[in-house]
């Protein structure tokens, strides 16, 4: 494999970034089975052509392979389908599983209001207004970088940033109207 | 619904949001404070990107890497240096998750022959990350035509999926996992509460017997067969898991 003597290196390059790598993975697959997926292929990939890395930006380098590693993986499961475990016997008995907040009305209502409403909207934007906003906003990436990361020009990532903005702030006020 | 908001147009609001993202140089930004001075919509346009920035770092959680994750791709950066005190650091912390920091320490760093090494360390390591809730299985089903072709495409080899259910070795489902390196094959296997992982990937070679490792209670039984490695890891009684090495090789 291609880590030879360049550990230290590699190391230092990446894993300073795997929080960044693995919250944009997750906000684009919206899966934390399939983001920890994303962000392994990703390092794989990183490995394989991180001595060809120059420039000092190593986090908007690490972002763009993890961002066409996730774009890679939704392309593939689009079309696969989750097959449910045939629910026999003791396969279920496992670890206890945590109440199911949609047995509780209140707590349901409560979630709602707060994270699940903006989690859920802002699952819901475009890939492509999602990614520009989660580097922005989450991230707190400059314009030039989103654009080196999302390639496309920065024009087209301040207007996907106001498409993002203007939906969210949209649909939290119909929520916010009962 | 009446109240007008930051929706209206403006030819400046692309710019009062790059004065808001500040990505406006001094003088520019004057400029177009003097504009939102006497612009109404600007100025609801400036409101309404608080707003939704406020909402978006309070309530849009922050997804952080797991330390597993962590752990297998600083392993995976450096498997075959000796490792430093901060590889090890990071493993007993992914290990920890599920089994307890002095074993997994004493797991993670135990020194074992063998002819590749740090394997046993990466099997191990994904097998018990596995076990965290919600990473067993990427694809559940204890049909094997449909486990085997949830692999095509995913895999540059067709792994051999055999369910043993008639043998007391239900097949549960099936994940991808990463060792040195490489995607691999990962069948999940019952046996009563626990659970076996077994790890295929293409190995050239004649087929070899099964042998034994263990690390402080999990067992882990490897061979070759039909040009594929093959290990199984559990925590499974190290007789039960040599039985069903030898029922599954045996299998057609």
């Amino acid at each position: 494999m291609g880590r030879i003597d360049g550990g230290r290196d590699f190391e230092s390059l990446v894993l300073p970034h795997l929080d960044a790598a693995y919250n944009l993975a997750r906000w684009l697959v919206r899966d934390p089975v399939a983001a920890e997926d994303v962000v392994q292929e990703a390092a794989v990939r990183a490995l394989t052509y991180f001595a060809s890395f120059r420039g000092d930006n190593a986090r908007g380098w690490f972002l763009q392979i993890v961002r066409n590693a996730a774009y890679a993986s939704m392309k593939l499961d689009r079309g696969l389908r989750t097959v449910p475990l045939a629910t026999g016997d003791e396969t279920e008995a496992a670890a206890p599983e945590p109440v199911d907040p949609a047995d509780d009305p209140e707590h349901t209502l409560l979630k709602t209001q707060a994270h699940a409403g903006l989690d859920r909207l802002l699952a819901g934007l475009p890939v492509e207004l999602r990614e520009t906003i989660v580097l922005r906003e989450l991230e707190e990436l400059a314009y030039k970088d989103i654009a080196h990361i999302t390639d496309v020009p920065i024009g087209t990532v301040m207007s996907r940033l106001w498409r993002a903005r203007r939906l969210l702030a949209e649909a939290a006020q119909r929520e916010a109207v009962p | 619904m009446t109240r007008p908001h930051a929706s209206g147009e403006c030819e400046m609001t692309l710019l009062v949001q790059a004065d808001f993202d500040g990505e406006l140089d001094a003088a520019q930004a004057a400029a177009l404070a003097a504009h939102r001075a006497d612009c109404p919509i600007c100025q609801a346009a400036t409101e309404s990107l608080g707003r939704v920035r406020q909402a978006l770092r309070e309530q849009a959680p922050y997804h952080r890497a797991p330390a597993a994750l962590r752990a297998r791709l600083a392993a995976q950066a450096a498997p075959r240096r000796v490792p430093s005190v901060r590889a090890a650091g990071w493993r007993r912390a992914a290990v920890s998750f599920v089994a307890g920091g002095a074993l997994a320490a004493s797991v993670m760093l135990a020194v074992v022959p063998s002819n590749a090494p740090g394997l046993p360390d990466q099997v191990l390591a994904g097998h018990l990350r596995a076990l965290e809730p919600g990473h067993l299985e990427d694809v559940m089903s204890t049909d094997q035509h449909t486990v085997k072709p949830w692999f095509d495409g995913k895999l540059d080899f067709a792994p051999p999926v055999k369910d043993l259910k008639a043998d007391g070795f239900p097949l549960e489902g099936g994940r991808l996992d990463y060792l040195d390196g490489r995607r691999v094959a990962a069948m999940v296997y019952g046996r009563a509460k626990h659970v076996i992982d077994l790890y295929a990937w293409p190995e050239a070679g004649a087929d070899a017997a099964p042998s034994v490792t263990e690390r402080d209670g999990y067992n882990i039984v490897r061979w070759r067969q039909n040009g594929m490695a093959l290990w199984a890891v559990s925590d499974v009684e190290r007789d039960q898991l040599v039985d069903f090495a030898r029922r599954w090789r045996t299998m057609p």
